[in-house]
């Protein structure tokens, strides 16, 4: 029983470990064109991860949902852009970078999170 | 030539190609003819380019067969001929997709609204078709003059006279999604509205479970059973738990859907936390409930009162802290409070009010006493005092008469005013202000850097330190060891807080940067904000921002007997006309005396002396004193007063009349009022002041000891001064900073050089792009603000970071049991839930403390005036 217990802790912390540590994204987020419509509610960015090209711009349209403060910016680190995103209609915030790598983008705690990948 | 065969290929608009099969479909349909691997299609400028002969009707008709509208926007050939070149051309020209859609909007630039034009965002559209059947939409929607979407932006523009709720309601019914594009201040008060509902609604969510959880709690408390028996007690706890249930899904159940929605994301949050401390707890507390027999006898204790205590007291704080926040933007607020609702427009002779959003560049707009400036522009018809104090920090009062620039959110004082409207919408200077405020309001000092590393794995931290702290107690703890296991980790769960350290330096600097905008101090980043503080060295340019950067009359010395008001406005006469500075200060200064001024005649100039005429019968000679000696005037009694006002940096200006000597004018760059003032504030605060000038040695050193800097560098050539400042800074020891303050436009490299870059504004020209930090009003009191105002925020950030970290570096390991040991007390998982909604409260009413920051100079004022 004792082992057992042992066992199912340390396996959680290797789920922890795993699941928000070392998965990596599959499948990001891509232009078709148009603006990418990131909905902002329940604690998530959906999409979260989103891939644009390096020196195209791309829109990213947010509609936040949540009212919580928490969610009422944007921060994308790197880019110089943080932009207040009012409830219930959308906010587009349009990038262009020449700079490939990933760009994080969070709000003002760091409890929404996503990635910006310029490829 | 033949216009419809095109050698050198085509560039075709088109509408409503949105997703990679247009793109095929496009190119087959081009394919019989012209080579199609020289089309390619660019969904985002919404253009077909074609780089090989083709017949351009023939590809016009076979797409827009389609169904995409094409135009034809550039013939290459044609192009190729008449400029030698396209691809500039069109990479930088504006999109203009057709007639239709030009009108709206540029695809480059979302963010321009067009005046006038209801901007909706659509959302849900996705192919071509939608585009037609929304402007359909749109255009049945009574008062509708025209509507056009573009694609690209997924925005519809609506020109006419409909209600917006119309609008939005027809997108609605043919399917889509339709918010309104509204402006800062609308924002604004549709933010405020929204956190009202959000307050409302945590509060009730907080009444919900804390009347459960305190009875509950109370019951255990005043010694009522808390453990499972079996019998009817075990039926009565089965029911708590339901209703607890019930309860945690009504006032907790965003913190569980968020947990949720973040887990499938990969993600952790604050209500991963809550949520997994919670639900632990009535997991538990359900399966000691339904089957006691299955736990020790010792730890079949309930925790349902944890569960809804701790969902009741993080309601309440989430809403103290709406409440906070609320007040920590009361600086924007401020700001859009000065932008006036409506103007009055002069429109063929009459007077009437109209929406603000309707004014164009151009309208004559009239003022009256008491009413605001509605938008930038030039006054064309009054005289009136504006108070521009709340933009600029300038506290007196303004004369605008024909001429003169008058901002947006001005207050006008005295008279009535007509003026032209130069700047409307998001280009006035009060908008671009608000914009550059919000943005630097959310900038990140690189203080915060770290706590912002730690808030970004804070999460997953805390759910293995809580697997941890409940394997020891399951190991190692005294019995009931699984009640222990339980209460230790749901504890960690719940008290540890990255609210608190993500909300550090966020809310100061949001308020520290109000602040400043209060005083007239623009600060475009957070590493300005945080540097301006830790400067060590400051170097201030002379012209412009030590004194007023233009010359004026300083002194008139009259030979005994004569006037001096007579003798300056004989000498204003003569100058009339004149465009030299020296000239221009003395007629500036008979014209605010009010002096009326006669036509010089016989009017003559000799280059590098002076002029000379006849004013009312009356031989004036005005000039140096070389100009003197040449015609035979002689100079002595004046010239010591004359070297004197040399020594001070000033132009002594002999004056003759009638072949006699009549006096000296001295003319010079008057040092600010303030200036000695404000050097000395900066000195107390422990810099070192440097002035910096292109000014001979002797009369740099006059100026500066009038103002009492320490150091002077003297006749630096302007293309030097960038040099001057990086020896400066390779000079300055380890950590210190130098800051350089200019006028930013002649300085520009020099403050880009700098560590900060002040640039000292005069009125509202907030468009100083090299500046890190832009003074609004002329006095260099806006420098010494500035730094004090950022060393009162990083303070402020600091104690916030401090807290926040000793909080969760004390927190945890006393939540995880590490006290037992010692006072043999395990926290209670309540306590960590009213510690943790205090923690990021507190935080937020720290940074709030920040709003009641006064300069020094306020402070000198307040006990002047005490």
């Amino acid at each position: 029983m004792s082992i057992l217990v042992n066992l199912l802790g340390l396996g959680a912390i290797a789920f922890v470990i795993y699941w928000f540590w070392l998965w990596r994204p599959q499948n990001a987020a891509r232009s078709a064109g148009g603006a990418i419509e990131i909905t902002v509610a329940d604690g998530v960015y959906s999409p979260n991860h989103i891939e644009i090209p390096a020196g195209e711009s791309v829109t990213l349209r947010f509609l936040r949902k949540d009212p919580s403060p928490c969610a009422a910016m944007v921060i994308f680190d790197g880019l110089n852009i943080s932009e207040e995103l009012p409830v219930g209609h959308a906010k587009d915030i349009r990038i262009q970078t020449q700079e490939k790598g990933v760009y994080k983008f969070n709000c003002q705690m760091n409890m929404y999170q996503g990635s910006l990948k310029v490829v | 030539m033949n216009q419809a065969l095109s050698e050198q290929g085509a560039l075709i608009a088109i509408q409503g190609a949105g997703c990679q099969s247009c793109v095929k479909k496009i190119k087959h349909a081009l394919a019989p003819l012209t080579d199609a691997d020289k089309v390619s299609v660019d969904l985002q400028q919404q253009t077909v380019s074609i780089d090989a002969a083709v017949d351009i009707p023939a590809a016009l008709e076979a797409i827009r067969q389609l169904g995409y509208p094409a135009e034809l926007k550039e013939d290459k050939q044609n192009e190729e001929n008449a400029a030698g070149g396209h691809c500039e051309l069109s990479a930088a020209e504006p999109d203009t997709v057709s007639e239709q859609d030009a009108a709206p909007q540029d695809a480059s630039q979302p963010s321009k609204s067009q005046t006038g034009a209801i901007q909706l965002n659509i959302t849900g559209a996705k192919c071509a078709a939608c585009v037609s059947k929304i402007e359909q939409a749109l255009q049945n929607v009574p008062g509708v003059a025209s509507a056009a979407m573009n694609f690209a932006d997924r925005t519809a523009a609506v020109e006419g006279d409909a209600d917006t709720d119309a609008l939005i309601q027809a997108v609605e019914q043919a399917g889509y999604g339709a918010t309104l594009a509204t402006d800062d201040a609308a924002d604004q008060e549709a933010k405020e509205k929204a956190e009202q509902v959000y307050y409302k609604q945590l509060l009730q969510n907080m009444w919900l479970a804390l009347g459960l959880g305190v009875p509950l709690m109370a019951w255990g408390l005043l010694g009522g059973e808390m453990m499972v028996q079996t019998g009817l007690s075990q039926f009565a706890w089965l029911a708590v738990g339901l209703i607890t249930l019930a309860v945690m899904a009504k006032s907790g159940g965003h913190f569980y859907t968020g947990a949720w929605k973040a887990f499938k994301n990969h993600s952790a949050n604050m209500d991963t936390l809550i949520a997994t401390g919670t639900g632990a707890a009535w997991l538990y507390s359900m399966a000691v409930a339904a089957l006691p027999q299955a736990v020790p006898e010792m730890a079949r204790h309930v925790y349902f009162e944890a569960s809804a205590m701790i969902i009741g007291l993080i309601n309440l704080g989430l809403a103290l802290e709406v409440r906070a926040r609320g007040k920590t933007s009361q600086a924007i607020k401020r700001l859009l409070d000065l932008q006036p609702k409506t103007a009055r427009v002069i429109r063929d002779g009459d007077e009437k009010d109209i929406p603000i959003e309707n004014v164009r560049k151009g309208d004559l707009l009239r003022v009256r006493p008491g009413e605001k400036i509605a938008v930038d522009g030039e006054v064309r018809d009054g005289k009136s005092l504006v108070d521009e104090s709340m933009l600029t920090g300038e506290p007196i009062p303004v004369e605008k008469k024909q001429g003169d620039k008058v901002s947006a959110g001005a207050l006008n004082k005295t008279g009535s005013m007509t003026y032209v409207a130069v700047k409307v919408g998001k280009d006035t200077a009060l908008a671009q202000i608000i914009a550059m405020v919000k943005k630097a309001q959310n900038a990140k000092p690189p203080l915060g850097r770290l706590a912002d590393k730690i808030s970004a794995v804070f999460v997953p931290v805390v759910l293995i330190i809580a697997v941890i702290a409940a394997l020891a107690w399951f190991n190692f703890g005294p019995d009931p060891r699984i009640a222990h296991m339980l209460v230790a980790a749901t504890t960690v769960l719940i008290i540890a807080c990255p609210c608190a350290l993500g909300l550090a330096t966020p809310m100061s600097v949001m308020v520290g940067v109000g602040k400043a905008a209060e005083a007239g101090v623009l600060i475009r980043n957070g590493g300005a904000l945080q540097q301006a503080g830790e400067l060590a060295t400051l170097v201030l340019d002379k012209t412009g921002t030590i004194t007023e950067g233009k010359p004026s009359v300083l002194e008139i010395q009259a030979v005994d007997g004569r006037d001096q008001t007579e003798l300056l406005r004989l000498a204003a006469s003569l100058e009339k006309a004149s465009e030299h500075p020296l000239g221009m200060a003395i007629v500036e200064s008979a014209r605010e005396q009010s002096l009326t001024l006669s036509d010089p005649v016989d009017f003559q100039s000799e280059s590098g002396q002076g002029v000379t005429g006849v004013i009312d019968g009356v031989t004036v000679l005005l000039g140096n004193r070389r100009w003197m000696e040449t015609n035979h005037i002689d100079a002595g009694p004046l010239t010591e007063a004359a070297d004197k006002l040399a020594e001070q940096a000033a132009t002594p200006l002999f004056m003759a009349t009638d072949g006699a000597l009549a006096g000296v004018i001295a003319v010079a760059d008057k040092i600010k009022s303030d200036s000695r003032e404000a050097i000395a504030r900066l000195r107390e605060r422990g810099l070192r002041v440097i002035m910096l000038t292109g000014d001979v040695k002797r009369s740099a050193e006059a100026i500066a000891k009038q103002v009492g800097v320490d150091e002077v560098i003297a006749e630096v050539l302007p293309e030097d001064k960038a040099r001057v400042i990086r020896d400066l800074r390779q000079k300055a020891a380890q950590g210190e900073l130098v800051g350089m303050v200019g006028d930013g436009v002649n300085d520009a490299p020099a403050l880009a050089e700098a560590d900060v870059g002040f640039a000292i504004g005069t009125g509202t020209d907030v468009a100083i792009e090299s500046a890190d930090i832009t003074l609004m009003r002329g006095s260099l009191h806006g420098l010494a603000d500035a730094i004090e105002v950022s060393r009162a925020t990083v303070r402020n950030i600091k104690q916030n970071l401090f807290g926040a970290f000793v909080y969760n570096a004390l927190g945890i390991p006393v939540a995880a049991g590490l006290l037992y040991p010692v006072l043999g007390v395990l926290m209670s998982p309540v306590l960590a839930g009213a510690a943790m909604s205090m923690s990021s409260v507190t935080v937020v009413s720290n940074a709030n403390r920040l709003r009641l920051f006064k300069s020094s100079a306020q402070h000198k004022q307040e006990e002047k005036a005490a």
